[in-house]
């Protein structure tokens, strides 16, 4: 196998296998807000900031795998 | 033809050896325009009868007080100064990577021949854009996140004195603290690379993404890409946010007295 070749393995496979975990948690978090609005509907306006921000913590790892992809891509 | 994408910033020109790269010079652009608008809404607050514009940013202003309030309470007046103008400084720079311009413009690079002939084997073209985003640049975001990790020691000493606040990651009397004390030292370095990495990696996939979607679809392009600008709007407020909701959060940590 050629580096070329097994540089765009390791790409796919870096950001492929690395959004797996923040997808499920992207999931848990909406379900939960969607379970805590059901319960409380008044809150919703507290509810969807932590909502957001919960989701942009668990991106963040999603953004690592991206960024260590694109590293593997064009730099090394 | 493939898209120019480029993971750290180029070098436009040098001033004495100093090399301007073109996030600097957005990142400039950007204070600039921060300042013009303080100096703004300085000016509206001095008259009896003021402008629209002075009521919106007004309400902004009022309304992330209101955020921090909820994390710091009492302090809010204290560090309300630095986390609101990294809130906007930060909210700017990643706005800028998606005015009109910045990343399309492309110039002949004027410095560094061997380099160029290095760069022309990934993006085809020699040239590089004129201006990019500001926080699309690990640099930049690197040099935030410092600020932060530093200022949130700096207000750790101030507030709790140096003796308790070493406490915190030097305690030989209890058995526990002496295996916890380097964890904290470990995750106060951790801290640096999540914050920095964070906000480029979210402004820098934007870039990328904004710059393939034409790639992938050039029939539909305008009605794809215009979507995808409002995300990144979306996603600059959001990074811009959590940056500072995380700092505001780890100087209340510090600054709090321990039970």
């Amino acid at each position: 196998m050629d580096v070329d070749a097994a540089r765009l393995i390791a790409t796919s496979l870096a950001i492929g296998i690395g959004v797996i975990g923040p997808g499920i948690g992207i999931g848990l978090i909406g379900s939960k807000a969607m379970e805590a609005l059901g319960r409380n509907p008044e809150a919703e306006a507290s509810i969807r900031t932590t909502m957001i921000l919960a989701a942009a913590f668990a991106e963040s790892i999603a953004i690592f795998a991206l960024v260590v992809a694109l590293i593997i891509k064009f730099v090394v | 033809m493939s898209p120019h994408i480029s993971i750290k910033a180029e070098k436009v020109f040098e001033i004495l050896g100093f090399p301007i790269t073109n996030s600097l010079l957005v990142t400039t652009l950007v204070i600039v325009v921060f300042s013009f608008i303080a100096r703004y809404y300085y000016q509206e607050l001095q008259k009896e009868d003021r402008s629209l514009v002075f009521y919106g940013l007004h309400a902004m202003f009022v309304g992330l007080y209101g955020m921090f309030e909820s994390v710091l309470r009492k302090n809010v007046n204290v560090f309300y100064g630095l986390l609101g103008s990294f809130f906007f400084f930060i909210l700017l720079s990643n706005w800028s990577g998606l005015v009109p311009g910045v990343g399309s413009i492309l110039i002949e690079p004027q410095i560094h021949l061997e380099e160029i002939a290095e760069s022309k084997e990934i993006h085809g073209s020699g040239k590089i854009p004129l201006l990019r985003g500001g926080t699309a640049d690990l640099n930049t975001t690197v040099a935030l996140a410092l600020l932060s990790v530093i200022l949130t020691q700096i207000f750790g000493f101030k507030y709790l004195g140096a003796k308790a606040h070493l406490k915190k990651y030097f305690n030989f009397k209890d058995p526990i603290m002496i295996m916890l004390g380097p964890l904290e030292i470990i995750q106060e370095l951790a801290r640096i690379v999540s914050f920095s990495f964070r906000l480029y990696g979210n402004i820098f996939a934007g870039e990328v993404l904004l710059a393939i979607i034409p790639f992938l679809l050039p029939v539909v392009f305008s009605f794809v890409v215009a979507p995808m600008f409002f995300l990144e709007i979306f996603v600059g407020t959001v990074q811009a946010f959590v940056f500072v909701m995380l700092s505001a959060v780890f100087i209340n940590m510090a600054v709090a007295k321990q039970h």
